[in-house]
Parts: C-alpha cells; structure tokens; sequence
C-alpha cells in the first residue's frame, strides 16, 4: 500500500490548514455561500436534505486497517455512528456539522485520508480494479498508475475549474471489474508487442441524463506518456467543453458534438504541440519503480496446503460452503483467497457500515490480511489477502458482525444511491426500494445466479442503474414516486445500457414487474448466459412482452 | 487596484479603452481583440506600451507571433467557477513564449490566486478593500509543495523526489 512520505504528508496539513481558514471566513461572513459553496465541495462537503454530507476520497477504493479506524472514529464522534460506501469507492458521512469539518479533516489527515476532490468540477476519486494487485488475470498491477495520476491530478492549477466533473478509471485485467467505459477518461493497462507498459485511452463515457459509453482516443499511450497525454485530453475539454448548461457539460457531451474522429484529433494536435510541457509530465521509469516498490506484495505465508483443510471444512458445513462459493474470488498466491464481505445483509441500507463493523473489519484484515481492505464499486468490502486455512474462523467472525451474508454478485447484492432518505438531488427514494427487492428476491437468488440490480433516485444515476442487468431509476411525476425500469445493462469489458422495458410504474409494483422479469429471463436463458448475454441474445421484446402479458 | 503575485498591491497604470474609445498620445492602453483585428495596421507600429484583453473563448494560437507586439495580456474570468483562462495562460505562456505582463481580470476571488499564480499569471484585478481584509496576499503562500509542473518555476514534489533518491544513490 502506499505509505505518505514528508511531501504527502506537508501538502495535506497545507490543504487542511487553507480549508480551516476557508471556514473560518465563511462563519465570519467573509465569504458568500456561493463562494464558499465550491470551496467546500472541493473537500467533499456537500449539504443535503437534512445536514451536511462529508464526502472521504478513499483512492482506487484502497485502505489500510489504520485508516477504516480513523473512519469508524469519525462515525462515532461526528456522525450518528455509521458511515456509507458509495459507487466511487468513496464513504460518506451524512450527519455532519459544518463548523466541526476542519476537525474532522485534521482528525483524518492523521491517517492520510482527505476529502480533496470527492466533490467540485474536476477530477474525483481515480478508482480501479477492487482486485488489484492479486486477480489472476493482470497484466500489471494498475494502483502505482492510480497513486501517480492522483497525485497529479491534486488541486491541479489549469484543471480545478473545469466544466463539469471529472472522472478516471484505469483496468489491468482481462476482466473490466473497474466499469471503465462508464468514466469521463478511461485507461486500459496494455502490454504492447514489444513488451512495452502503456494504456489504451478511452474518453466520453458517463452516465446521467444522458449516458454513453466511452470510446477509444488512443489505442496505446506508453506509461512514460500517460500524464502528459491525459493533460491533452483535459486541455482540449477545459476549453471547449459546454459551460452554459451543466447538463450538456461533461465530456461525453463535447466527444457526441465533435465526433470521435475529431476530438481524436484535437487531443492529438494540442498532444503533439506540447513539447517542452511533455517532457516536465514524463514519468521517467525510476518514478515508476519507487510507485511500484510502494505497492509491493505482502510477504504471504507457504499456504500450499491450504487447500485440502478448506475443503474438508466447506464438506461438513454447507452455510460456510455456500459462502465460500458467493463471497471469495481466487488469488495469485497459492492458498490463499480475497474475501468479499457483504455490506448488503438483506433488507438493511445498501453500503452502510457502522463504526462498530468498521473497527471489527479493521481487526480482522490487521490479523489475517496484511492490514488491508478494499472497497469495491458495488459498496462492498475486500480483505485481499486472506490465508485459506483462516477462512473457516474468518467467516465465524464476520458472521457476529453481520457481516458474513453470502450474497456477493446475487439478486441482493443491490447496489443503491441515498436517494431521497438523504439527498437533495434526488426525486424518489432508492434505500426502501433496495430493501424490498432483497426480502423479495432473497430466498430464489440462488437459483437465478449472477444478476445485478442497480438503483438510482435521480437522473442522475448515482446507482448506475442503466449498466444494471436490471435498472431502476426513480423519478418523480404528479408529486409521486414512480420508477423507469431498464433490463440487460453491464459494466464490465462488454459493457452496455439497458434497454427501457416500458412506461414507468408505482414504488408498489417493482417487486411483481422485477419478478415478471426475472421469470422471462429463467425461462429464456441458455446454459451459461447472464442475463446481458440472454438480453444481448433475444433482444427487448420478450421481456416487454412478459410484461404485457401479465397486464 | 491591482495585486501582484508577489503580494503587493498598486494602482493600475492602464488605460482599458473600448472599442469606439480614442486613446491619447503616451498612455499606456489596452484593447479588445476585436479592434486589434479590425485596427491592426494602426496599432501595430503605436511607439508606446500595448496591451491586449483576450476573451476566454478564443485560442492564443489566434494571436499567434503577435503576441510580442503585447506588454500586457488580459484574460477573463466571466465567473470563477468558469476556468478556460487558466489554459489560455499556460499555453500563452508555454507555447507562445509571452514575457510580457499576465493579468486575471474578472471574478477573482482569494482561493482561485494561487492556481492562476501557478498557471502563469503575475497580476490581479482585485477589490482592494476586500483583498486587504482577507489579507489576499497570504493566498500566494498557503502552499510550499505542489505535484504538477506548472509555469511558475517551482519544482513540482516528484522532481523533488528524483532529486533525493540520486543524491541518495550517490
């Protein structure tokens, strides 16, 4: 993991130091809300329905057991004792006193966590791969990439200002786990023919009112390269990118008017007149070597045997298989596995975590996973690097915490936005919805296998519900609540938007119109196919049709 | 009043004529790149200091080898939140080789003058009674360490890291 040296840990007392002040002149009077307001957001501070909400960047959704303790404290003694994981591989804190967030800053700069960016229009989190560093299909591990491009991309003096929000995601593996295509810039790790590192650059992608799925601008960028060719990407989108209507401002707004071909262009004229500029942004490989010593593996146990004692365990007690099976992903070291731990117990807020679980979660990765957790894209957890022979232990453990729910990638496994319990963006409530669909579903997920549910209380699409292989975007129309519902979305390497199933219906009726769904699907999928397989297979009509029928 | 970036605070010395504006012998003034273009042969061989007040939504590449001709450059800040000035100034700066004086103009606010500092920026129109009570000059030196090369010189924290691992490896 990366450790701040002197300069890190400088910079972040400087930035909590400037935002203190920043405070300060607000409560004085100084400056004006407006003013204040896009201060305060470049630290995460947004104010919502009911107070305000603190947003914590937790980079490419990596952290270390120190650092979920310095969260869990600031459950405990500044919010009402929880916290929530978004989609972005951040946490939020939704009970928060404006005059205390210095403190707070402070409290988490000790730990090397910040608010920077989670909020503002420029670069948010870079998020990555949950399973960085130990998936069996990466070419390279993508985090000293990520720690270099946040690093340049902090308080950034051209791109801090930019039209809109600015969102990165960069994959190394074969499997898209990071939902690239649905980022403003996305990078691919590549290994060229010649054996060399570099990154395929994807730009425009983004969900919204608008959602598009991102295209190639450069099919590879040596890793020498790789800031200098995003800084020719923002420069083109920093100057012509729409700033008279915030909906058409995102990038993908400005690749959809220009055009792939000449937005390529732009990028590769402003790249190729850069000159002196690349060579100040080059990343010579001794810089990229001391990012990746940062990033070294663990010093992991000979677990060869490991295997046998796991099996015997899973043989005597099926509730344990079955969460061996749902919750554990393979792992590059022989014996060992990445546990994935379900913030989704059913019918309870998707992605919340109380600062008791976190400090339970923080315990356990200390003892048995090299002091390190994950968040994943889908609000859930990761130790990454848990012995097999601990595993049996480990799920007694999680399971006291109600932590243990063996629904990892099943109909449960909701991912939802705040919606309208919190945010004031939002035009209907996702929390209860989740949560009715998870009773529902949660005693036949395990015949369905693999589906992903994704919910948003806005336009917005927080919850990315148009990549959910079912998606449910709640909006408001006469004063009621009432949801669109889009099937065969995916975010991963063949990533696509769902199709819309139909008119909108009632908060009342999404169980039967999900089930009425799920049912077409059972009926029409083949051996092996996700429901995006069977979607992309049969198209949209057997499934408006199952609906219509029922009507 | 003007702030510059290295604290101090003056009078502005200019002129900003608009473009049905006549100007007198011996000021300094500035003008619109409209009139330039439209008045160029007029202005181009004026004895005393020019200087030019881009929009932000033109390319400095639009001035091209011109810009010598500019002892002050102007960009604007419609809004603050509005930061197409702040790649105009880099690419004035870096690309066009500009010398002369750089100048936010606009909404220019206390927590945006470091980043337009950095961008190459050396001069601020500013509310003076409100920079001098929020004493905007400290704004310049709130931060020591930056991670970005940018065009102020100033050696960005990696560089400073590659220094310190070849002195180490010496």
């Amino acid at each position: 993991m990366y450790r701040y040296d002197e300069f890190d840990r400088k910079f972040l007392a400087e930035r909590v130091a400037q935002y203190r002040d920043q405070v300060r002149r607000r409560l004085a009077g100084q400056l004006s809300e407006d003013e204040f307001r896009s201060l305060r957001l470049m630290n995460g501070l947004y104010l919502q329905l009911h107070a305000y909400m603190l947003r914590i960047s937790i980079p490419y959704g990596t952290l270390s057991s120190a650092q979920l303790r310095g969260l869990a404290e600031v459950a405990r003694r500044w919010d009402k004792g929880y916290g929530h994981f978004t989609t972005r591989q951040n946490i939020q804190f939704n009970w928060i006193k404006l005059e205390e967030t210095p403190d707070i800053l402070a409290h988490l700069a000790a730990v090397q966590l910040h608010g920077i960016q989670t909020s503002g229009n420029s670069f948010r989190n870079i998020t990555t791969d949950p399973f960085a560093g130990v998936a069996g299909d990466e070419i390279e591990d993508p985090r000293p990439y990520c720690e270099i491009v946040r690093q340049w991309a902090a308080l950034h003096p051209e791109f801090s200002f930019l039209p809109r929000k600015f969102k990165i995601a960069i994959n190394a593996a074969d499997a898209d786990r990071a939902a690239v295509k649905i980022h403003d810039l996305g990078l691919y790790l590549r290994r060229s023919d010649r054996g060399e590192i570099g990154f395929a650059v994807t730009v425009g992608g983004g969900l919204g009112r608008t959602p598009i799925l991102a295209q190639t601008v450069r099919d590879f960028v040596p890793r020498r390269e790789l800031l200098a060719y995003i800084s020719a990407c923002l420069r083109v989108y920093n100057q012509y990118g729409r700033r008279d209507n915030l909906f058409k401002s995102r990038i993908k707004i400005l690749v959809q008017a220009l055009g792939i071909e000449k937005m390529r262009q732009e990028v590769e004229d402003e790249y190729a007149a850069m000159g002196d500029e690349r060579e100040a942004l080059a990343l010579p490989d001794e810089a990229v070597a001391a990012m990746q010593a940062q990033f070294a593996p663990p010093a992991y146990a000979d677990a060869a045997g490991d295997d046998a004692e796991l099996a015997q365990a899973a043989a005597s007690e099926p509730d344990f298989a079955r969460w061996i099976e749902r919750n554990t992903r393979p792992h590059k070291q022989a014996g060992h596995a990445s546990v994935v731990i379900s913030l989704k117990p059913v019918g309870r807020p998707t992605g919340d975590c109380s600062a008791s679980q976190m400090r339970t979660v923080a315990d356990l990765a200390d003892e048995l996973s090299f002091g390190e957790v994950r968040v994943t894209h889908d609000q859930n957890l990761v130790l990454p690097h848990v012995r097999k022979s601990a595993l049996y232990d480990l799920w007694l453990r999680l399971g006291a915490g109600d932590l243990a729910t063996p629904n990892i990638g099943l109909a449960s496994d909701i991912i939802a936005c705040p919606g309208l319990d919190y945010c004031g963006l939002a035009t209907a409530r996702s929390i209860p919805v989740a949560q009715a669909l998870a009773v529902h579903l949660a005693g036949r997920e395990a015949a369905i296998g693999p589906l992903q549910i994704k919910i948003s209380g806005c336009i917005n699409a927080c919850g990315h519900h148009h990549v959910g292989h079912i998606g449910i975007l709640g909006l408001e129309k006469n004063g009621a609540e009432s949801y669109q519902i889009t099937v065969g979305g995916s975010d991963g390497e063949q990533a696509a938007l769902g199709g819309i199933i139909g008119p909108a219906v009632a908060a009342h009726e999404i169980t039967a119109t999900v089930d009425r769904l799920i049912d077409a699907y059972l009926r029409l999928r083949r051996d092996g196919e996700q429901f995006p397989d069977t979607y992309r297979r049969v198209g949209l009509a057997p499934f408006k049709e199952a609906l219509y029928v029922a009507r | 009043m003007l702030l510059d970036r290295d604290g101090a605070f003056r009078a502005d010395s200019w002129r900003h004529l608009a473009d049905d504006e006549a100007d007198d012998d011996g000021e300094s003034v500035t003008i619109s790149l409209r009139r330039w273009q439209a008045e160029r042969e007029r202005w181009q061989d004026r004895s005393t200091p020019l200087g030019l007040r881009l929009p932000n939504d033109v390319p400095p590449a639009a001035i091209g080898a011109a810009v010598d001709r500019f002892a002050l450059i102007v960009l604007n800040f419609p809004r603050f939140v509005d930061g197409r000035a702040y790649s105009q100034a880099r690419l004035l700066r870096g690309r066009l080789g500009f010398r002369g004086e750089l100048r936010a103009a606009g909404n220019v606010l206390r927590d945006q003058l470091l980043f337009m500092a950095r961008c190459g920026f050396d001069s601020f129109a500013v509310d003076a009674a409100r920079a001098r009570a929020e004493d905007w000059p400290r704004a310049f030196r709130e931060f020591d360490l930056f991670y970005q090369p940018a065009n102020d010189r100033r050696l960005p924290i990696l560089s400073q890291r590659l220094r310190a691992w070849q002195g180490a490896a010496e």
